[in-house]
């Protein structure tokens, strides 16, 4: 977990928040944001992140803890005096206004003469392909030209940061693709410090410069996507962020940074100890679908193997998705790219898979 | 153009028609298809629309006819409205001696009728004392002619007998009818049934157009109001002078032949020695009221089938031999009435919507639990009785009342000051705003109900203050909810009854109480009508404009 540094642009220090009284949402949260970067909140629902950017934004208050933005502590500043842009999950945007309108608004509460407003409205409307619609009211765009409104509404002030919630979640699957895209150019080219929420993890992985994983209300891992990935630090983040394996077992012996596990179903196995602390500790071992392999021809020499038995072979295109049958676990997924010397499994073979030592993580026992 | 359009998605006819399946024209099939959807639902209305139309449309609709109706002028007094088209109103004279025998006629046959007073009463509403003028003439008509029937009788007592004028005026057929009728009374009694009508011979009434006329009208009048036979009651003294009156406006009876011819030539004969009757100077005797020239100008100003009467006076307006024109200043009302009612229902509206806007944004931004708690309190006065809401606020408003009492203890105002709060448009006002919050407050909150809380959030986050935020977001989004509830509120009071007749008293009290007022004691039907329809025509131009400005699909109710 990342402590607040003095470079940091945003800063949330000791921050709780409780609605009832009773139980914290969001608990102890230390988290600092360095200026242009773009850190995604990821998580299931009721896990947090919105509570916390919404607190950034001003719509709810810390119940404990202080949010600095510039190094300026912000928990007493109303919303519309903090500066931030917002893209909201549904877009907000006012259905009464037309889109110059809606751009127009953020202009004229803070006094621009005309001509300026409309020579910042042309842009940020430019920014997003949007320059034709200015006249249009926001229910005869399709969802994803309202999206791009709102993006453009929020960043036509010219805030240094953006915050957006969930901004992609009502469009389907390829615009929202090619939206993750846009979203992060733009990014890119105007250098704002851009803090996102999502529960999608692919968005997450695809976009951010780091991510913040929540449960519980607890930063369960921040670390840049690639990281995250391949180097989960606890069964929740290895479980959350894309596909996982499990197999659970007691821990025998640590050794350095390795330790070996006697699984429940009576396998001893070689893994990377990151979460175990004491011989006899229970652990789940975890192995991401894509780094097995069952090709010999390909098998690294130093690979543990394992006998397994295939239950269902799935045809996806790019991959295969294999289910198999391993130590005792039946939802063992194993990915394979489709390539031309790639051998298709039949279901009922037994099989010989494989991986390396440190692609096989122990984690804590969830 | 192909014979198919696979792309279409069915066959097209050589004229461009698409086809269904079976070859006929789409359109007709789709008909088809939904004719029994119409007539199910149709069916599932046509209760409802039955008894909209019997028990509301159609008695709306002839209530609103009513404030055109005038055929009681036209029909009671047919011989006087004709003779009254003759004379010049603008004149200043009396009407000539016509007018005045063409009324006796029609006030006689009126009385036998029983309809005198009820003409009275319609003409009363137009010019006082009509009413009482009729009503004692037509106690005295009896009399009138009486010298000339002594005169004729005097002449020849067959001038007193009702066979003489049955034979001299009634048609031939219907003296054989009657004779027949007679007879079947004679042997079965009761069962005969009744006396054919009475029919004028048209020579005769060619000859004496105006006794046969009213001879008629007498036997008619007689026959169906009394259950008598002209053959057995001699005609009224009018009658008498009706005859006095063709005879001596030079019958020419050289050639007649009919029955009882003699009898007549030796009246016509004698007719110039009678005592010359006037019978304008009888009823001006009865009652000088009828030399007053303005009644008379009225009633010819009323003798049409149809009026714009009632609308003049509901607008405090009256009809003069010159034109129309305002009724005297102290006797002006409705005008008054009219703008009351709108002014007070447009502040009672305002009031509703300052009081009511915050309540309806609570009730739509509070968790679920607490926002039904307050909706039920809100819901409450609706099931409360109307009557009882009212005169609570009698019991807190009246100056021995609950709030006066409790102002002078706080010491805010002295004992001997104490506010005046009902029986006044205060009352009205303060009454009626709150039995009608609710239809304020419902539509609004259903309203902002829609209008989710990011949109203020966004105003905010983009820098607008709170202020800025709600007016120029928030406000604009819960405008169809204020139009809703405006034009509700608004309607509601504008024709509002109860609670302005028992807080109002006479300076809260609306243009519905006087129309109720007509309607139940004055009993002036036609004037209500009239009140009530410019009220409707006052609502629509307003719903109308309202429409005009912000648009009836920006309201919304739900």
């Amino acid at each position: 977990m990342q402590q607040s540094s003095d470079g940091a642009f945003v800063e949330f220090e000791r921050v709780q928040k409780s609605y009832d009284g009773e139980t914290l949402v969001v608990k102890d949260l230390n988290l600092a944001i360095g200026k242009g970067e773009f850190l995604t909140m990821l998580g299931p629902s009721g896990s947090g992140k919105t509570t916390c950017l919404m607190m950034l934004a001003g719509f709810e208050t810390a119940t404990h803890g202080e949010i600095r933005l510039g190094g300026r502590p912000i928990n007493q500043v109303p919303p519309h005096k903090r500066g931030i842009g917002m893209v909201f999950q549904n877009y907000a945007l006012f259905p009464h206004m037309t889109v110059a309108e809606n751009l127009s608004f953020p202009l004229e509460v803070r006094g621009m003469p005309k001509a300026e407003r409309e020579q910042k409205i042309a842009r940020a409307l430019d920014m997003v392909q949007m320059g034709d619609f200015a006249g249009r009211r926001p229910a005869q765009l399709s969802g994803g030209q309202q999206q791009r409104i709102a993006l453009a509404r929020a960043l036509v002030f010219e805030p240094e940061l953006v915050l957006m919630d969930e901004p992609l979640g009502a469009l389907d699957k390829q615009l929202r693709e090619h939206m993750q895209f846009e979203i992060k150019h733009l990014h890119e080219r105007l250098g704002i410090t851009v803090v996102y929420v999502t529960h999608d993890q692919t968005e997450a992985l695809t976009m951010s410069d780091r991510v913040a994983v929540f449960n519980d209300g607890v930063i369960q891992q921040i670390d840049p996507p690639d990281v995250l990935y391949e180097r989960p630090q606890n069964s929740f983040v290895a479980q959350f962020i894309g596909e996982n394996n499990t197999l659970d077992g007691t821990v025998e012996s640590i050794e350095g940074d390795r330790c070996r596990v006697r699984l429940d179903h009576g396998e001893v196995i070689d893994a990377v100890a990151v979460n175990v602390r004491a011989p006899g500790e229970r652990t789940r071992i975890s192995i991401r679908p894509e780094r097995v392999e069952y090709n010999a021809e390909r098998m690294p020499a130093d690979a543990f193997r394992i006998r397994a038995e295939v239950l269902e072979f799935i045809y996806m295109g790019d991959i295969y998705r294999t289910r198999l049958d391993v130590a005792g676990n039946q939802n063992f997924i194993i990915k394979t790219r489709n390539a031309p010397d790639q051998r298709r499994l039949k279901p009922g073979e037994v099989i010989e898979i494989g991986w390396r030592v440190e692609d096989c993580r122990a984690l804590d026992a969830a | 153009m192909s014979d198919t359009t696979t792309g279409q998605g069915g066959p097209v006819s050589a004229g461009g028609v698409m086809l269904a399946a079976d070859g006929r024209p789409l359109k007709q099939s789709l008909a088809r298809a939904q004719r029994r959807q119409r007539l199910r639902a149709f069916l599932l209305v046509a209760p409802l629309l039955a008894f909209v139309l019997i028990a509301f449309v159609a008695p709306i609709a002839d209530m609103l006819f009513r404030s055109v109706e005038n055929e009681i002028v036209p029909e009671t007094l047919p011989r006087t409205v004709a003779e009254l088209r003759r004379w010049d109103e603008r004149s200043g004279s009396l009407p000539p001696q016509e007018v005045f025998v063409a009324m006796a006629r029609d006030l006689q046959l009126a009385e036998t009728r029983k309809l005198h007073t009820r003409v009275g009463q319609r003409l009363n509403y137009e010019y006082t004392g009509v009413s009482s003028l009729f009503r004692k003439t037509g106690r005295r008509l009896s009399r009138m002619g009486r010298e000339l029937k002594q005169a004729f009788v005097g002449l020849d007592p067959a001038w007193g007998e009702p066979a003489t004028w049955v034979e001299l005026i009634g048609a031939p057929d219907w003296r054989e009818a009657q004779a027949a009728w007679a007879a079947r009374r004679a042997r079965a009694g009761a069962d005969a049934g009744p006396e054919p009508l009475f029919r004028a011979d048209p020579a005769i009434a060619a000859l004496l157009p105006q006794t046969a006329d009213f001879y008629a009208a007498f036997a008619r009048a007689i026959q169906t109001e009394d259950g008598d036979s002209p053959t057995e009651e001699a005609p009224w003294p009018l009658v008498y002078d009706a005859l006095y009156r063709d005879l001596s406006g030079g019958a020419d009876l050289s050639r007649h032949t009919g029955p009882h011819a003699d009898l007549l030539r030796a009246a016509a004969a004698a007719v110039p020695g009678f005592p010359p009757v006037s019978i304008r100077d009888e009823m001006l005797k009865v009652d000088d009221g009828w030399g007053d020239v303005a009644m008379w100008q009225t009633i010819k100003a009323y003798s049409g089938r149809f009026t714009n009467g009632y609308f003049l006076a509901a607008l405090d307006m009256k009809k003069t031999p010159d034109g129309i024109a305002m009724v005297e200043e102290n006797r002006r009302i409705y005008l008054m009435l009219f703008w009351r009612t709108l002014l007070l229902s447009v502040g009672i509206t305002l009031a509703t919507l300052v009081l009511g806007y915050p309540v309806a944004w609570l009730l739509a931004n509070l968790p679920a639990r607490h926002a039904n708690l307050l909706l039920i309190l809100v819901l409450l006065p609706f099931w409360t009785s109307l009557l009882v809401r009212t005169s609570a606020w009698k019991v807190l408003l009246q100056q021995q009342g609950v709030i006066n009492d409790l102002l002078v203890w706080i010491g805010l105002i002295s004992d001997d000051a104490r506010l005046v709060m009902i029986n006044n448009q205060t009352g009205t006002i303060i009454a009626m705003t709150h039995i009608l919050l609710p239809f304020m407050v419902l539509p609004l909150y259903s309203v902002m109900k829609t209008i989710p809380p990011s949109y203020l959030r966004a105003a905010k986050s983009l820098g607008a203050t709170n202020w800025t935020a709600f007016w120029r977001v928030y406000f604009p989004l819960s405008v169809p909810g204020i139009g809703a509830g405006a034009i509700l509120v608004f309607i509601l009071s504008i024709g509002y009854y109860i609670t302005p007749e028992l807080v109002g008293g006479t300076s809260g009290i609306f243009i519905s109480n006087r129309i109720a007022y007509h309607i139940s004691i004055s009993l002036n039907w036609g004037l209500a009508a009239a009140l009530g329809s410019i009220l409707l025509f006052a609502v629509l131009i307003l719903y109308w404009t309202y429409d005009r400005i912000v648009g009836i699909d920006n309201v919304k109710l739900g």
